[in-house]
């Protein structure tokens, strides 16, 4: 029983912790979304953001270690780049990067 | 069943599919709890790091004011997202809550890369129908990544890349909406910058600090007397 309260107080916290985090600049900031700063920040930002979470995120699943030098994510990250410049379809770039890092964890050397 | 809508968020049904469903598979393989637990928590939190940094505070059973800290600093990033965002869910009315609440990585990347041209109201509607179809795609991957798991062994490992083959299509995609190259670098090195100074758990927050920061700077030095004189109304 005390186990259920734990978990759904966890739920409550975590959803309320997220949410804090996205409703925050609605709250106090609204009044300048006008603002050119604003605008310039608003136009810029998420593409920063996206190639800022891909590297951080890259330099974590790569094993950095001889001989692989980062290959293992790096191979996989070079063919979803160059299959959606190529191709523009997300499911097969997705697919067929997911499934060569997977193959390459599971079945190294 | 909106078609126009429904295309537009297939890279999301892409993303989160198999995304979802290694949250799914990991939560059953690492905690006791109910199957159903995992999409309720996709229901509820509907975070995709966040859930997955989740399953490691529960099976440590943290305390509820580390986990609150844990999850704000995760989320952190969400902190900008918004601004982005301000003038265009003005006066959204009762779908304001929940086109903020679905504010996720990916919605996120999708809203602001869009091509828009009805009028706000008929844009809001849009934005509303994304968020929910995103959510459900998340729910659906939760749900049946949990039931995979807990119905028969599988080899997961090396899954999670989804998450990472997913912003890359998102980078790319903001790259083809915005025509230009310049923030992708600055974003790459301000994340260069954070991995090199920062320890693990302050990276993310730390170089999106450092960019927008960078962004500051730049929309100053456009500001200055020598730029042209459209720049310098406020």
């Amino acid at each position: 029983m005390a186990e259920s309260y734990y978990l759904a107080a966890f739920i409550a916290v975590a959803a309320l912790a997220t949410f804090a985090t996205r409703v925050t600049p609605f709250l106090f900031l609204s009044r300048h979304s006008d603002h050119p700063l604003m605008k310039h920040l608003g136009k810029y930002l998420p593409a920063a953001v996206m190639a800022l979470l891909v590297t951080i995120f890259l330099a974590r699943a790569a094993d950095w270690s001889a001989p692989a030098f980062g290959a293992n994510a790096l191979i996989p990250s070079a063919l979803v780049a160059i299959l959606h410049l190529w191709q523009r379809n997300a499911l097969l770039s997705i697919i067929a990067g997911t499934a060569s890092y997977m193959l390459i964890q599971q079945f190294p050397g | 069943m909106n078609h126009s809508i429904f295309r537009l968020t297939l890279p999301i049904l892409f993303g989160y599919l198999p995304l979802g469903m290694t949250f799914g598979i990991l939560f059953v393989g690492q905690l006791d709890y109910a199957w159903w637990i995992a999409p309720l928590m996709g229901l509820i939190i509907y975070a995709g790091a966040g859930q997955i940094l989740a399953i490691g505070l529960l099976a440590a059973h943290a305390g509820l004011l580390e986990v609150f800290v844990a999850m704000a600093v995760l989320n952190a990033r969400h902190l900008f997202y918004g601004l982005s965002l301000l003038g265009q869910f003005q006066g959204a009315g009762w779908r304001k809550p929940y086109l903020i609440f679905g504010l996720t990585d990916e919605t996120y990347s999708l809203l602001t890369s869009r091509e828009r041209s009805g009028s706000r109201e008929e844009e809001q509607r849009t934005d509303f129908l994304i968020t929910l179809y995103n959510q459900v795609y998340w729910l659906i991957g939760c749900a049946t990544g949990a039931w995979l798991g807990s119905a028969l062994t599988f080899d997961s490992t090396g899954m999670e890349f989804a998450l990472i083959a997913l912003f890359i299509v998102l980078a790319i995609e903001q790259y083809k909406a915005l025509g230009e190259q310049k923030p992708l670098w600055m974003g790459a090195l301000c994340a260069g910058a954070g991995i090199l100074l920062l320890p693990a758990a302050h990276q993310l927050i730390g170089a999106i600090a450092l960019v927008t920061g960078a962004l500051l700077l730049e929309y100053l030095q456009a500001r200055t007397p020598t730029a042209p004189e459209e720049y310098r109304h406020g």
